[in-house]
């Protein structure tokens, strides 16, 4: 397991975008920029830390307040400015340790900070617009559900420094009542609840794991590789319905997820049955 | 209305909070015309708890019902906070993201289908980690389509309230029905705590905690849409008030620039008085509605 | 976790299903079915191990008094026999409703 470092974000975003400043009008912690991709201009959007930040619990690559409320505003501006042209696609760099953990948060009612991201990603699913996310680090919980997990397409660095999560290990283990090294031999055997980036990717939900040698430096031959496999995404995205679907009919979740293609079912034909009845 | 609830019945206020989650769903409908769907002895239960040593439930802590609310054809999920703390599992999640999508392909076929989520959660079940978490995005994206056609009304009743990623989900809704008793927050007191420390939220202060994430505070910040007694006929009543509104001009999770305007605002330097921001952001709600 | 399983005689026929309680701390659910032939089966899945005994002592008491030809499911998360017994008694007057 690897610590959060917070540099891979602002690395990726720089090799993908060429910028590494925060568009004006927004915290020094949201990354924003259009950049061409392929034969497309795509927004990028990037949380990184920011020891500057205003609020004390989002100061170090959590996604608090301020970012979600930003990232809302950056997705919702390339909805509004594409209405009549061709969908930008949006690509979402994901290295984010959590949601931010304060009192202000809470009292501020961060949980709609957080929806209202997800809506405007949502949104833009909706509308046409391509979303692709791209874990190059971390990506845990309420952030990862706030800033990424509205794609159509997920892809990540087979990377052990890349890790998807709902909570962080020692929480999950007190949580669970365990210790930590039992939800670790617990995880080898129950996918759902490893912490590695290969077992994740048995659930199906991800489109492709991308292979990098060198995730924090990467050489420019690395970065084109993965500016083609984000082009490709782009490309099945336009060609795939917009909805989420395609988490359930990959090959790796017809295995993992066969109990939820079973309630799918059952549930389908009970309702047929009702409005039959009715 | 076509159908009336038996009035009788509710001669007597009925605390709504002591229910079950089966009753809690069954209660709202018109009397007598709903049906479960995917109920406990179809036995549906969560493949991954019993690996663990974790007693599974028959409906995964998550019940389904289809019937009628004031004569129209609705769907009500309930999730059981007495199960492992209402928390979502690949099961009960599924059971909820495709209820929703039935609802949606009804509407898109014409056939007015509305939403009632009842949401008694932590959030992602633990033993079943990453897909409860990826279980809640798909829920959210589910949500996402269903209030373009219908209302999807959200009730936190309490006792164990919305937390975790599921606050999202109460986020997206298009109406937010709470008690007293109920509370919506991202991150739990004792959450907060451990990973921030006691000064920053103190979890056996219980006066703060409700003072933040309580039902009065929710409604009285405009974060939440109406605040009932716990009584049954109160939710009814609600629900069957949210149905008739239909689905809002615009959602609250779509105020992007009303919202952001507000945190601008705030002086982050400090802690606040959960109560100042009651009067700011309130106002802002009430001057949104008359325009 | 434990599984256990047991069989009584039985006598009577019963037509309808029942299905009460929740597996929360110190509650168990009981899912009640008919089940054709002469006789009772009950399964249990229980989170606290090693009180077979003590689940046979409250299932003796409880057919005893009950002779409903039914399948039994437990799912139990640490009830008391008294629970166990009240859950199984509202099982059957659900059934027989």
């Amino acid at each position: 397991m690897s610590e959060y470092k917070g540099i891979r974000g602002a690395v990726w975003f720089k090799a993908l975008t060429g910028q590494s400043a925060p568009l004006s009008g927004g915290p020094a912690s949201v990354l924003a920029a259009d950049a061409p991709l392929g034969n497309d201009t795509a927004r990028f959007l990037c949380v990184v830390p920011n020891p500057e930040g205003r609020f004390p619990c989002a100061r170090h690559g959590e996604v608090g307040l301020e970012e979600a409320y930003t990232l809302a505003t950056r997705v919702r501006e390339v909805i509004h400015e594409d209405n009549n042209t061709i969908k930008r696609p949006i690509i979402a760099i994901v290295d984010v340790k959590s949601q931010a953990y304060g009192r202000r948060e809470e009292t501020a009612g961060i949980f709609l900070a957080a929806a209202a991201a997800a809506d405007a990603y949502g949104s833009a699913r909706l509308a046409g617009h391509p979303i692709i996310t791209l874990v190059v680090g971390h990506a845990f919980s309420g952030a990862f559900l706030t800033h990424g997990y509205q794609a159509n397409r997920l892809l990540a660095f087979d990377d052990d420094g890349v890790m998807i999560h709902a909570m962080h290990k020692a929480a999950a283990a007190r949580i669970t009542r365990r210790s930590v090294e039992s939800l670790e031999a617990l995880g080898k055997t129950i996918a759902p609840l490893s912490y590695h980036i290969r077992d994740y990717a048995k659930l199906g939900l991800l489109h492709k794991l991308l292979h990098v040698e060198n995730p924090e430096d990467p050489p420019q031959q690395e970065i084109q590789a993965v500016q083609k496999e984000l082009i490709t995404a782009i490309v099945d995205t336009r060609n795939s319905p917009v909805d989420l679907r395609s988490r359930m009919t990959s090959p790796g979740a017809l295995d993992m997820r066969k109990t939820s293609i079973q309630v799918r079912n059952l549930l389908e034909t009970q309702w047929a049955e009702i409005r039959h009845a009715q | 209305m076509s159908e009336q609830r038996n009035d009788t019945k509710f001669i007597n206020r009925q605390s709504f909070i002591e229910l079950n989650a089966r009753e809690r769903a069954e209660i709202l409908f018109d009397t007598g015309t709903s049906r479960e769907l995917a109920g406990p002895f179809d036995r549906m239960e969560s493949p991954w708890l019993a690996m663990q040593g974790v007693t599974p439930q028959a409906d995964d802590g998550c019940v389904v019902m289809k019937g009628k609310i004031s004569g129209q054809s609705t769907v009500v999920i309930a999730l059981e906070g007495a199960f492992q703390g209402g928390s979502l599992g690949e099961v009960s999640g599924e059971k909820l993201t495709a209820a929703l999508d039935l609802a949606c392909a009804d509407n898109e076929k014409g056939i007015r289908t509305n939403a009632v989520m009842l949401l008694e959660t932590g959030g992602v079940r633990l033993q079943e980690a990453n897909l409860g978490l990826a279980s809640i995005a798909e829920i959210m994206a589910s949500i996402l389509v269903l209030r373009r056609h219908v209302p999807v009304i959200c009730i936190i009743a309490g006792t164990v309230g919305c937390f975790g990623g599921m606050s999202l989900a109460a986020g997206l809704a298009s109406y937010v029905v709470m008690t007293r008793e109920a509370r919506l927050g991202m991150n739990g007191p004792e959450v907060i705590e451990q990973t921030s420390g006691v000064e920053e939220f103190d979890s056996s202060d219980r006066a703060l905690i409700w003072a933040i994430h309580g039902g009065e505070q929710r409604f009285a910040m405009g974060l939440a849409d109406a605040l009932v007694e716990d009584d049954a006929q109160q939710m009814v009543e609600a629900v069957q008030s949210f149905i008739a509104k239909g689905v809002p001009a615009v959602h609250r999770s779509s105020e992007i620039a009303l919202y952001r305007s507000h945190i601008a605002a705030l002086d982050a330097s400090r802690q606040w008085d959960p109560k100042e921001l009651r009067a700011i952001w309130k106002a802002d709600v009430a001057t949104e509605d008359t325009q | 976790m434990e599984k256990i399983e047991f069989d009584y005689p039985a006598q009577h026929k019963v037509l309808k299903r029942a299905h009460v309680g929740v597996v929360g701390s110190g509650d168990l659910e009981v899912l009640l079915e008919p089940l054709e032939g002469d006789r009772a089966h009950v399964s249990i899945q229980t989170s606290v191990d090693g009180f077979k005994d003590t689940w046979k002592a409250v299932l003796d008491r409880f057919f005893a008094k009950y002779d409903g030809a039914v399948r039994i499911e437990i799912h139990d998360a640490g009830a008391t026999p008294g629970s166990v017994l009240l859950r199984l008694e509202q099982a059957v007057e659900v059934s027989q409703r």
